[in-house]
């Protein structure tokens, strides 16, 4: 295209047809379609049957010798009947000229108006099935992922996922798994936000200081992603509502503060064969795992045993820098979706730890315990009536 | 000599230091090499028989020693030894 052209006179001399010219063309055979936009544009509506050969911004790479060998290979050699289409007509016109032109094609026509007007006249296009107009374009940075895809996508809002402690790690893991779409978040935390909690816990704020945790994530949940469901359990887990309140989830995520919800959470979970991606933080130093219950070794198989206060100080007590804190929490949400979308290696038998003063990240071997007294070989059978019955894990943990 | 990696609640009695290098042909002889230089770790690592606590987690580089064998397992020079304490925040 010569510098003094304008559209106009590119539109003048190439071959326009109508959507529903081009329509007839497609049912008669014969021709084929061809969608010359950008894959973002592609991926939220596009008309069946077509074929794909972007033309960058403007038409640009239709001067390519790519662009004309590539339409080539689709319409089966350059004395084919191709029709070129875009968004409104412009690209598509640019792109026919330059394979008449400049690629030796004998038999183009540009679609004018392009997918617009083809909408506008009501002919058949296609959009992915179960998003919203809002969805796609919202969520279109993970569909554009060919792991991701709107397959993916729909996984993930159609997942359920439980956070246990809305805190350190619970905080920002929530706030990237609500605005990643995963269509349900349940949160239980039975606290209220401190001012202390702020330096790290950004799904919080300074106005809800006093506001219990669930609530105050809540509201920062629904104002980032309305497509997200929070359930609140404002209380604490133990023996008597574990299974309840677990049992309807896909995936957990461990960011409790203390060994015995940690060990009953593990007990729980491999009971009811749940996956668990655990983590936990103090000072500078991070570790996570991702727990598959009879896929990979458990929690106990790790920590068979807890170790005794002294030697497992709490972030009150010993500090914890908030940065990394919000490093493992994004870790264990990178984690989930991982899980949900069924892509990627999780850190199913690995532990990762995340050392934030020397960024060290050490990877550690983790075996299923033949020992192991819940997911071992020899663990005994628990019977239905006795799924909710659990030992005394204060008592256990205080050694 | 091999390294042994000292995790933050055990650097208190370390002086601070995170990596230590000691002697000892085997990861057992080389934490005792670590008890005899720092004495309060002992008591911290081994039981009073002279076991591993059931709550120290040790590793010969990313393996851990329970799988290989146990505190008999043969390290080299090049090898670090991590000791791994649970940890619980949230």
């Amino acid at each position: 295209m010569a510098s003094t052209e304008t559209l106009e006179d590119i539109k003048a001399r190439i071959e326009q047809v109508t959507p529903a010219e081009a329509s007839s063309e497609l049912d008669a055979g014969g021709a084929v379609l061809i969608d010359t936009r950008d894959a973002i544009n592609r991926q939220e509506v596009r008309v069946e049957g077509d074929e794909y050969a972007p033309a960058g911004n403007g038409g640009i790479e239709s001067h390519t010798e790519q662009f004309g060998d590539r339409v080539a290979e689709l319409a089966g050699g350059r004395d084919q009947r191709v029709l070129l289409y875009c968004n409104v007509g412009n690209r598509s016109a640019v792109a026919a000229d330059a394979l008449v032109r400049e690629h030796g094609f004998e038999d183009v026509a540009s679609v004018a108006g392009g997918i617009a007007a083809w909408e506008q006249d009501g002919l058949p296009v296609l959009v992915p099935e179960g998003m919203s107009a809002e969805q796609r374009n919202r969520y279109s940075r993970h569909t554009l992922l060919p792991q991701v895809g709107v397959e993916g996508q729909l996984r993930m809002l159609n997942a359920k996922v439980l956070l246990i402690g809305a805190g350190g790690l619970g905080a920002p893991a929530a706030l990237y798994l609500a605005a990643a779409g995963i269509g349900t978040l349940g949160l239980v935390d039975d606290d209220e936000v401190d001012e202390s909690n702020l330096q790290r816990q950004v799904i919080h704020s300074t106005e809800r200081i006093g506001q219990p945790k669930t609530e105050s994530a809540r509201k920062t949940i629904e104002s980032l992603n309305p497509d997200v469901k929070v359930i609140e359990h404002r209380t604490r887990l133990d023996a008597s509502n574990i299974i309840d309140i677990i049992k309807d989830y896909d995936v957990i995520v461990d960011g409790a503060d203390n060994f015995p919800t940690r060990y009953l959470l593990n007990d729980a979970s491999v009971r009811l064969r749940k996956p668990v991606v655990s983590a936990s933080i103090l000072a500078f130093d991070g570790q996570i795992s991702t727990f598959v219950p009879f896929e990979g070794p458990c929690y106990r198989c790790l920590y068979p045993t807890p170790p005794p206060a002294e030697l497992a100080p709490s972030c009150g007590a010993a500090g914890v820098l908030g940065v990394m804190a919000g490093v493992m929490g994004l870790l264990q949400a990178n984690e989930v979706i991982k899980l949900v979308i069924g892509i990627g290696e999780p850190l199913i038998g690995r532990l990762l730890l995340y050392d934030s003063l020397g960024t060290h990240f050490t990877e550690l071997k983790v075996r299923r315990d033949p020992e192991c007294p819940i997911c071992g070989p020899n663990a005994p059978e628990i019977p239905e009536s006795e799924m909710g019955k659990f030992p005394d894990y204060e008592l256990f943990c205080a050694g | 000599m091999p390294t042994i990696k000292v995790p933050p609640v055990l650097r208190e009695q370390t002086d601070g230091e995170a990596a230590v290098s000691v002697g000892g042909g085997t990861v057992g002889e080389a934490l005792n090499a670590l008890a005899e230089r720092y004495p309060s770790t002992k008591d911290q690592l081994f039981s009073p028989e002279g076991d591993l606590n059931r709550y120290v987690n040790v590793y010969l580089n990313d393996e851990d020693v329970r799988v290989l064998d146990g505190l008999d397992t043969a390290a080299a020079d090049s090898d670090t030894v991590v000791i791994l304490p649970a940890m619980a925040g949230g």
